[in-house]
């Protein structure tokens, strides 16, 4: 699907052995050189010499239907693969597309390098056509973002791009290049040195830090490892599963940390916070230590940040200082990377039985499990979910939308290794799952990649599954349909007295949107359908599948800590506790 | 509390939208920005004074230290430092009132840098305490318009230094 216009504006040279390149041919090599095998985007005017250059390159490109998409896909890319993904975009509407993408992947610390062509130097200020000031509209969405004026400077910034998205805590860095450095030829040098002078990265913690946690670990009795986004990030799963073991801590994770513990173990308090589980919070709120990794302390997770775990003595460890101490105060900071901390933290905690706090946590675990009304003759979402965890093992890659749909697949299904969880957390993007499914399938193309979404959040970026036809990823989409914004519901039920104000709006028949475009369609409204068509879902190996389940329309995501309560004032227990 | 902090920065576009629009992101509160060279052209200095409490200054420094352009960050609360501001100021100084108008000049060691039939234009410099006190000491005279640059600052030598 490459472009089949070579008469571009660009007349960048061919490749040769002359170390004298044109702009477009530099990006194409110094992608080359990083690594990038695959990269996501859209063409448009100013980036025409640079795709005439990609026309021959060994990059496998990946055409969205909207920019915005392909953000998400390259999003998706990075977080099942671990790699940096790589998104390109035109000027002016393309770059403005790549926002929400870019303050997903920003708020989520996912690493990504976005490239955006720009009008031509001279011309920029003068409201030129497909003129937008890219780097003042995505500096408050991206790590690091600059223009580069001069050709000689491309090589080296483009580099520097992909250390700073993928060090550190990593994030989102867009270059933008004016189509005139595009075309610009300069003399190349296969070593250019960074310049980056106020950038450092702190791997190793602090060993006085280390050894006051590891203190502080033996001496708990009643401990909570808290887990993050950033152990998943960091690579660390290994060393903080060895860590837990060695210590014996119970452990609850973020949304994004889902997959960092494996859910099957005794010692897991399954997810934490706003619909985290009863056992988590109840165990955050009793605990004396509280052992958080790769974690923000976002007020999802806190609740009332005033009575958060007001027992424990709070260790932090994070690779990024500004997250410490900045909405709870941390007591025993470790900044820096925490595969490395955690490996260090390993050789000094000791094993404790801390049986009466084990038994404690068994017993609200037993009291309070997540539940549903399992007899119940309608479609349960619950239901499905459980019945995709069923059917794959809980082996699959799990993308979502946000919202009910969201909360329920992190509930339901059971993940067992990093990278298996693909959610927008920190900006709660709907419309996420679809793309970021694709871009998923794109990095692990042998594994099944699974969209639990919404219909609302589906209906926000469904076009992306014509992508999805077009590059052959048999992803499959689950639709928890049930006609409204569902979490926007729970709330206006629970909160402003059932008035359901422009929640809910007409939906297609997705069966057919999915046929039109190419892939499998399939609708199921009747509890009894639900296992025969997640078991067709999962059989088609070339075509995307989506399967609309029409569920109740009404559920509830329980349990739930209200806005501005403290985790233990959780809503929904007694139902939970009626179905346990 | 107000803090003067001090930023080494990259002398390069869009560090100070960055910095201005990072402190405006997170609801910091700035009291003054100035930004200049410093003796290496590749680098300027920011000084910033802001107000908040030392929770939210922690915050501001971290914060600060992340902007990948900014090279280092000190904050000066606490610390001998030389503190300086730079008014200019037009005053009412009609010919009747000058005689009583420029020994004020004087005694704040004002420089009076022009003069009309109706205006004076004085330059002064010191601490900010100083530059307000011979702003409310003008006023009763009448005043056309105020220019000042913001705090600009340096630590002073430890004296313990040998």
């Amino acid at each position: 699907m490459k472009s089949r216009s070579r008469s571009s504006a660009g007349s960048a040279e061919s490749p040769k052995k002359s170390s004298v390149k044109a702009g477009a041919q530099i990006i194409v090599d110094t992608l080359l050189e990083q690594g990038v095998d695959t990269m996501f985007g859209y063409p448009g005017g100013v980036v025409l010499p640079f795709f005439d250059r990609l026309y021959d390159a060994p990059i496998k490109f990946v055409i969205p239907r909207h920019e915005q998409g392909g953000c998400h896909m390259a999003d998706g890319y990075a977080r099942a693969s671990g790699k940096v993904g790589v998104v390109v975009a035109t000027s002016g509407p393309g770059a403005c597309n790549l926002t929400t993408g870019l303050a997903t992947a920003m708020m989520d610390s996912v690493p990504i390098v976005a490239l955006t062509g720009q009008v031509r130097t001279e011309l920029i200020g003068n409201d030129a056509f497909q003129e937008a000031d890219t780097t003042g509209i995505t500096r408050p969405v991206t790590k690091y973002n600059c223009i580069v004026k001069d050709v000689n400077d491309l090589a080296r910034i483009i580099r520097e791009a992909f250390y700073i998205a993928s060090t550190g805590r990593s994030g989102p860095v867009l270059i933008d290049i004016p189509l005139d450095v595009q075309v610009a030829r300069c003399e190349t040098a296969s070593s250019v040195k960074m310049e980056l002078p106020g950038y450092r990265v702190r791997p190793e913690g602090h060993a006085k830090q280390i050894s006051a946690a590891a203190a502080a670990i033996n001496a708990s009795e009643r401990p909570v490892l808290y887990v993050g986004g950033g152990v998943i990030s960091a690579n660390a799963t290994d060393e903080l599963r060895a860590m837990a073991e060695k210590a014996h801590l119970p452990v609850t994770t973020t949304l994004l940390g889902l997959g960092s513990y494996d859910q099957s173990k005794p010692e897991s308090l399954d997810m934490l916070g706003m619909h985290g589980s009863a056992y988590a919070n109840y165990a955050v709120q009793e605990c004396d230590l509280l052992i958080a990794v790769g974690a923000r302390f976002d007020d999802r997770v806190t609740g009332k940040l005033k009575d958060f775990a007001p027992n424990a003595k709070i260790v932090h460890i994070d690779v990024d200082p500004s997250s410490i101490s900045k909405n709870v105060k941390v007591d025993i900071p470790v900044v820096g990377d925490a595969k490395h901390i955690l490996a260090e933290l390993i050789n000094e905690v000791e094993y404790r039985e801390r049986e009466k706090w084990f038994k404690k946590i068994a017993e609200w675990k037993k009291k309070f499990p997540f539940s549903y009304d399992r007899n119940a003759s309608t479609v349960k979402p619950q239901y499905v979910v459980d019945e995709v965890c069923r059917q794959t093992d809980g082996k699959a890659i799990i993308t979502t939308g946000v919202g009910q749909n969201q909360m329920w697949a992190a509930q339901f299904y059971r993940f067992s290794r990093p990278r298996q969880l693909i959610s927008s957390g920190g900006l709660g993007t709907m419309g996420y799952g679809l793309p970021a499914a694709i871009g998923a399938q794109v990095a692990r193309p042998d594994e099944t990649v699974i969209d639990i979404d919404g219909d609302h959040s589906f209906n926000m970026t469904m076009t992306e599954l014509r992508t999805a036809v077009e590059n052959e990823l048999p992803i499959k989409v689950c639709i928890l349909n049930n006609g409204y914004m569902g979490m926007v519901r729970q709330w206006q039920e629970l909160f402003y007295n059932k008035r359901y104000s422009k929640s809910y709006l007409s939906n297609p028949d997705y069966a057919n949107v999915a046929e039109a475009l190419g892939a499998v369609g399939i609708t199921v409204d009747k509890k009894a359908d639900v296992s025969g068509a997640v078991k067709k879902m999962l059989s088609e190996k070339n075509r995307p599948c989506v399967v609309d389940f029409k569920v109740e329309r009404e559920e509830n995501v329980w349990p739930m800590v209200p806005a501005g309560k403290s985790l233990n004032e959780m809503d929904g227990l007694d139902i939970l506790e009626s179905l346990a | 509390m107000k803090h003067i902090i001090s930023a080494l920065v990259e002398n390069k576009s869009g560090v100070l939208a960055h910095v201005a629009g990072m402190f405006a992101a997170r609801a910091f509160n700035i009291d003054s920005l100035v930004v200049g060279r410093t003796e290496d052209p590749k680098l300027s200095r920011m000084t910033i004074v802001v107000i908040g409490d030392d929770r939210v200054l922690e915050q501001v420094r971290k914060q600060l230290a992340k902007v990948v352009p900014v090279v280092k960050v000190q904050d000066f609360v606490g610390k001998p430092v030389v503190a300086r501001d730079l008014m200019l100021i037009s005053i009412s100084a009609p010919p009747e009132k000058r005689p009583e108008i420029l020994p004020l000049i004087e005694m704040f060691k004002g420089k009076v840098v022009d003069i009309g039939p109706k205006f004076v234009m004085v330059e002064v410099s010191g601490p900010e305490a100083k530059i307000e006190a011979f702003i409310n000491i003008c006023k009763p005279y009448g005043i056309k318009s105020v220019a000042r640059t913001g705090t600009i600052a340096m630590p002073r030598q430890a004296q313990t230094d040998s």
